[in-house]
C-alpha cells in the first residue's frame, strides 16, 4: 500500500478557503506533542499562547503593535509573490529603512527641528527600503541572478551595517557603552493613539496600506497586471504586460513598505536605534503573506494571529519557562503546513495498492 | 438510483450475441452548479467498434469521457464495465481496468526523450530498460514508428500524438478514448492514424472517437452518438447519414453557409512585412527567413503549412510579443511598428488571436471579463485613470456571448471552464468586436464545431468586407480555400509567394508544404509536356 498525490481535475475552492485553518489546526496538534515532549502541560501552554494574551488590554494593544510591521511587510511581499517575484529579504529592507529614517532623527537630535522630522524620516525610510530591494530586482532582471538568494544575503549586510552604526558613529555618548543611539526627540517619535498606552499611529498606517492594496488588486489595471503576470505569464505577455518591469516595481513597493515598517518600529515602540529591533518581522511576514492567502484582508487577519504567537510566546516564557525560540519553531511549522495544505487545493491524497496493479497488469 | 431498463445501442454488426457491452453508461449526469453539462446519458460501447461521439461545442462530449476515464466524478448515474458497475477513483484506476485515453492537448515534456515521457505516464513498476524495449515493440507492431531516444522537441505534432497513443497502448487497453485526435494533424497524418485505429478495432478493442470532422467520422466509425445541450439526441450508423444530416442532428437545425460578400474591394496596404528575419527565441524554435508580404484592407491572406515551420514565430513577430530591431520590418497602418510593443500595435488598430487558447490567448483561472480586459485594456475604454471599468469588461463578455453564441454555465465563468470551442468563439469575438484594422489570427476554428466554424469564418469575411486586413494561419486547407483571397505557404521559416486562391490547387500547396518550390517543378513540367 502506498500513499500518492494525485492531481485533481478541478481546483477545490472549498479547500482554498479552509486550507489556512487546516494548517493552523495541524500546527496546534504538532505543538501539543512538542510541549508534551518538553515536559510542559500542553493545555496550559496553549492557553498561555493563544488565550491569555486576549484577556487584557495591554496584551491586546501589544498584539496590534506587533501586527503593524508584520501586516505592512506582508502586504508588500504579497504583491511580489502574486507577480512571481520572490522577495525573501524584507528583513534587510526593514533594517535599512530603520537606519535611513534614524539618520534624520540622529542628526536633528537636540536641535529645535519642527514637525517635519517624522514625515521626512518616513519618506527617507521608504525610499531607502525601496532602493535596497531594487538591488536583487535589478540583478534578477539584468543578469538573471536568483532574487531569492540575493535578497536573502542582503539581510545580513543590512544587519551588520546597523550593528556598525550603533556601535560606532551613532552610539549614544551617555549610553554606558551600550550599542544604541540616544532616545529620539519627541518630534522624531511616532505619536501614541491612547495616552499612556502602546497603540500608535503606525497601526492606522498599516490599515491604510491594507485598504490601498485591496483597491490596487481588486480595482486597478496595475493590480490586474500583477495578478495575471503571476497566474499566466504567457497570457500576460500577450496582454502587453512586462514581467521584468513588474519585478522591479513590486520589489520597490515591498521594499518601501518594509522600510517604512522599520522606521515606524524604531521611532515608535522602540524609541531609538539598536540591534535586535526586529524579532524577525521580515521573515515572519512571509508566513503572514501565505497564511493570508496573498489577500490583503487575509493578511490583516494572519498578521494579528502571528502577532498573537509573539505575545503568547513571551507570556509562556514568563509563566512556564518555555524558551522563546519555541515561537520560531511554531512559526516554521505553521509555514510548512500552510504550503503543504496549499498543494491539496490542486492535488489529493490517494491510497494505491500495488498488488492490485500487478494483477490487473497481466490481463 | 433507479435501475435502468432500456434498449441497447446497436452493435456494429447488428448482433448482440447475448453478451453485454464492454462499457455502458446509465443516466450519467454531471452538474456544475445549476448547469447540466451531461444530462442522463445512456451510451453503450461494444467490443470491435469505433464509436463516434458528436456534438456542438459545449454539448458535453469532453465532460462525458472525463467521467468515463475517472477524471471527474459524475453527479448521478452509473458506469458499467463488462457488465459490472464501477466507481472510478481516478484515471489510474481507469487505466488499470483497461480504459485508455488520448487527450487533445498533449502532456509531454519537450526536453525529455520519448522513452522518458512514456515512463512518466505509466503506472507500472517496470524497469526503464524493459519499458523502453516494450515501447519499441508496441510502436513496431502498430506501425507507429518512434525513436525512444529522441527528445520531444524534435518531433512533429503527429509524432507527439504517436507518443500519447503508444503510451496508451502499452497499458493494453480494451477501450481507448480519443478526444479530437485529428484536430491538429495534417491529412496524411490523419490517414496514418485511421489505419492504426482500424487495426485496434480488428484486435477486438473498442474506440470512442470525438471529432468535429464529419467526413472522417463517416469513413471510420461504425456507430455515432450525438449529444446536444448535454443530452443524448440519437445513436445512428454514420455510414447511412450524410455530413449534412449529422450536422443537423447536432445543431437541431440547418447550418448557415459561409458567404463572401460579392463586391469586396481592396484598399490601401494595412499590414506590410518587409524582409523580416528573426533568430528563434527558444533553443528549439524556427528562424524566420526574409519574410515579405503585403496585405491590403478588404483582403484575407491565408498562411498554410505544417505546424512548427515558423508560424508561431511569425505570429510573435507580428503581434509584438517579439520585437525586431528594424522598425520597418513590420508596418501597420502605414506606421513602422517592428519595434513597437503589442499594446502599441493594438493602439494602431491591430488585433491578434493566438493558436493556443488556454494560457496564451486567455489566463485559464481568470474570469472571462478579466480576459476581456487582457487584450482590451489597451484601446477599448475599459480603463479610466488606471481603474478598471468592470461594467465595460462585462459588456464585452455579453456582446461576444451574444454575437458568437458562446455557451457557458454562467455569465462570467473562469476561462478554463468553457468547452474548447466556446472559448475559441469568445476569443475571436473579443478581438473582432474591437473592429480592428488588422486582424492576425492563428487556427481560428481549431476544435470548433461546424456551425460555430461557419460563424467564425463568416465573421472574418465580414470584417474584411468592412475594410480590415485579415491574416489567417491555418492547417485546414479547406478553410483557407473558403475564405482567403490568396494563400502563401510557410516552410522552414520561409514564406512562399502568395498564390491566388483560385490557382492554389491542393497539389501545388502540397508541394510547397513539403518544401519544394513551384518554379523548377513547373519548368520541368513544361519541358516534359
Ligand atoms: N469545470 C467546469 N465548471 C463549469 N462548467 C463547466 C466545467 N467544465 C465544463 N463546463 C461546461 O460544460 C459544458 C460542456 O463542456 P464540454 O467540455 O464537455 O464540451 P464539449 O462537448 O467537449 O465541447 P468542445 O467541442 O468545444 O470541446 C460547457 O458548456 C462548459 O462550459
Ligand atoms: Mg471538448
Amino acid at each position: 500500500m502506498q500513499l500518492v498525490l494525485e492531481k485533481r481535475a478541478e481546483r477545490s475552492n472549498t479547500i482554498a478557503l479552509v486550507s489556512p485553518l487546516i494548517a493552523i489546526g495541524l500546527t496546534i496538534v504538532t505543538m501539543t506533542i512538542l510541549f508534551a515532549i518538553l515536559g510542559k502541560n500542553p493545555l496550559l501552554a496553549l492557553h498561555a499562547y493563544f488565550i491569555a494574551p486576549l484577556t487584557d488590554s495591554y496584551s491586546l494593544q501589544e498584539i496590534a503593535v506587533k501586527a503593524t510591521p508584520l501586516v505592512m511587510i506582508a502586504i508588500g511581499l504579497s504583491l511580489c509573490y502574486l507577480a512571481n517575484a520572490w522577495n525573501i529579504g524584507a528583513e534587510g529592507q526593514f533594517l535599512i529603512g530603520a537606519v535611513a529614517g534614524s539618520w534624520i532623527a540622529v542628526k536633528t537630535q537636540g536641535t529645535d527641528a519642527g514637525a517635519w522630522v517624522l514625515p521626512a524620516m518616513f519618506v527617507l525610510a521608504a525610499a531607502a527600503g525601496a532602493l535596497y530591494a531594487l538591488i536583487p530586482a535589478i540583478c534578477k532582471v539584468k543578469f538573471g541572478a536568483s532574487e531569492i538568494l540575493t535578497s536573502l544575503m542582503l539581510v545580513y549586510v543590512a544587519d551588520l551595517f546597523l550593528d556598525y552604526l550603533v556601535r560606532g558613529p551613532w552610539r549614544d555618548p551617555q549610553g554606558f557603552n551600550f550599542p544604541t543611539t540616544a532616545e529620539f526627540d519627541p518630534v522624531a517619535t511616532v505619536p501614541l493613539l491612547i495616552e499612556g498606552g502602546r497603540l500608535h499611529l503606525g497601526s492606522i498606517i498599516a490599515l491604510l496600506v491594507v485598504a490601498a492594496a485591496a483597491i490596487l488588486l481588486g480595482r486597478t489595471i496595475k493590480g490586474f497586471e500583477i495578478r495575471v503576470v503571476g497566474a499566466a505569464p504567457r497570457a500576460a505577455r500577450f496582454g502587453g504586460f512586462n514581467a521584468n518591469q513588474l519585478i522591479i516595481l513590486t520589489f520597490a513597493v515591498s521594499g518601501a513598505l518594509a522600510g517604512l515598517a522599520g522606521i515606524i518600529e524604531v521611532a515608535g515602540p522602540v524609541g531609538h536605534l539598536q540591534p535586535g529591533i526586529s524579532p524577525g518581522y521580515g521573515f515572519t511576514a512571509i508566513i503572514v503573506a501565505f497564511l493570508g492567502r496573498l489577500n490583503p484582508l487575509g493578511i490583516l487577519i494572519a498578521g494579528l494571529f502571528l502577532a498573537l504567537t509573539f505575545i503568547g510566546g513571551e507570556q509562556a516564557q514568563i509563566a512556564m519557562k518555555i524558551p522563546l525560540d519555541v515561537t520560531k519553531v511554531f512559526q516554521g511549522i505553521l509555514l510548512f503546513y500552510v504550503l503543504a495544505c496549499d498543494s491539496l487545493i490542486l492535488y489529493r491524497f490517494k491510497l494505491v495498492f500495488p498488488n492490485r496493479q500487478v494483477a490487473s497488469g497481466t490481463h | 438510483m433507479q435501475a435502468h431498463q432500456r434498449m441497447l445501442d446497436p452493435t456494429p454488426n447488428g448482433l448482440h450475441s447475448g453478451e453485454s457491452p464492454l462499457l455502458q453508461t446509465l443516466g450519467l449526469t454531471k452538474r456544475y452548479g445549476d448547469f447540466l453539462a451531461n444530462d442522463s446519458i445512456d451510451i453503450d460501447i461494444w467490443p470491435k467498434e469505433i464509436h463516434a461521439l458528436l456534438g456542438e461545442n459545449g454539448a458535453g462530449k469532453s465532460t462525458l469521457v472525463k467521467s468515463i476515464y475517472g477524471l471527474i466524478q459524475p453527479s448521478a448515474g452509473e458506469i458499467r464495465w463488462q457488465g459490472g458497475r464501477i466507481m472510478l477513483s481516478g484515471p489510474s484506476e481507469a487505466r488499470s481496468r483497461g480504459i485508455g485515453m488520448v487527450f487533445q492537448h498533449f502532456s509531454l515534456f519537450d526536453n525529455l526523450t520519448v522513452a522518458e515521457n512514456v515512463a512518466l505516464g505509466l503506472d507500472g513498476k517496470e524497469s526503464f530498460k524493459d519499458m523502453s524495449a516494450r515501447l519499441e515493440q508496441v510502436s513496431k507492431t502498430y506501425g507507429l514508428p518512434l525513436d525512444p531516444k529522441r527528445e520531444v522537441w524534435q518531433l512533429s505534432v503527429g509524432e507527439r500524438q504517436r507518443i500519447e497513443i503508444v503510451r496508451a497502448l502499452m497499458q493494453d487497453p480494451k477501450f481507448l478514448i480519443l478526444d479530437e485526435p485529428t484536430a491538429v494533424l495534417t491529412p496524411q497524418e490523419a490517414d496514418q492514424l485511421f489505419i492504426v485505429l482500424e487495426r485496434l478495432k480488428a484486435e477486438g478493442r473498442a474506440i470512442l472517437y470525438i471529432s468535429h470532422k464529419l467526413e472522417e467520422v463517416k469513413r471510420l466509425c461504425d456507430t455515432a452518438t450525438i449529444l446536444r445541450g448535454g443530452k443524448k439526441v440519437d445513436t445512428c450508423n454514420p455510414r447511412l447519414e450524410t455530413a449534412a444530416s449529422l450536422a443537423r442532428m447536432m445543431v437541431g437545425g440547418e447550418i448557415k453557409e459561409v458567404k463572401a460578400a460579392a463586391g469586396r474591394k481592396t484598399t490601401v496596404p494595412r499590414l506590410v512585412v518587409n524582409d523580416l528575419s528573426l533568430a528563434p527565441a527558444e533553443a528549439h524554435g524556427v528562424r524566420l527567413e526574409h519574410i515579405s508580404f503585403e496585405l491590403k484592407g478588404g483582403e484575407i491572406l491565408g498562411i498554410a503549412g505544417v505546424a512548427g515551420n515558423g508560424q508561431d514565430e511569425l505570429f510573435a513577430a507580428l503581434s509584438g510579443e517579439r520585437l525586431s530591431k528594424d522598425p520597418g520590418t513590420v508596418v501597420i497602418e502605414g506606421i513602422a511598428a517592428g519595434h513597437l510593443s503589442i499594446t502599441q500595435r493594438r493602439k494602431l488598430g491591430a488585433a491578434f488571436v493566438p493558436e493556443e487558447r488556454l494560457g496564451h490567448g486567455t489566463a485559464p483561472r481568470m474570469k472571462l471579463s478579466e480576459n476581456a480586459l487582457l487584450t482590451g485594456h489597451a484601446a477599448s475604454g475599459m480603463v479610466n485613470h488606471g481603474f478598471i471599468d468592470t461594467a465595460a469588461t462585462l459588456k464585452t463578455v455579453d456582446r461576444a456571448t451574444e454575437t458568437f453564441d458562446v455557451r457557458k454555465a454562467k455569465r462570467d465563468p473562469e476561462a478554463a471552464s468553457l468547452s474548447g470551442g466556446n472559448l475559441q468563439k469568445f476569443i475571436v469575438g473579443r478581438e473582432i468586436l474591437r473592429n480592428p484594422a488588422v486582424l492576425v489570427v492563428s487556427q481560428p476554428t481549431w476544435g470548433v464545431d461546424a456551425g460555430a466554424a461557419a460563424v467564425i469564418r463568416q465573421a472574418l469575411l465580414d470584417l474584411a468586407t468592412a475594410g480590415a486586413a485579415v491574416l489567417v494561419t491555418s492547417q485546414d486547407l479547406d478553410e483557407l480555400a473558403e475564405i482567403a483571397d490568396r494563400i502563401a505557404v510557410m516552410f522552414h521559416g520561409h514564406l512562399s509567394a502568395p498564390l491566388a486562391t483560385v490557382d492554389a490547387s491542393r497539389e501545388k500547396l502540397g508541394l510547397l508544404m513539403g518544401g519544394s518550390s513551384l518554379e523548377p517543378k513547373e519548368a520541368a513540367h513544361a519541358v516534359g509536356a
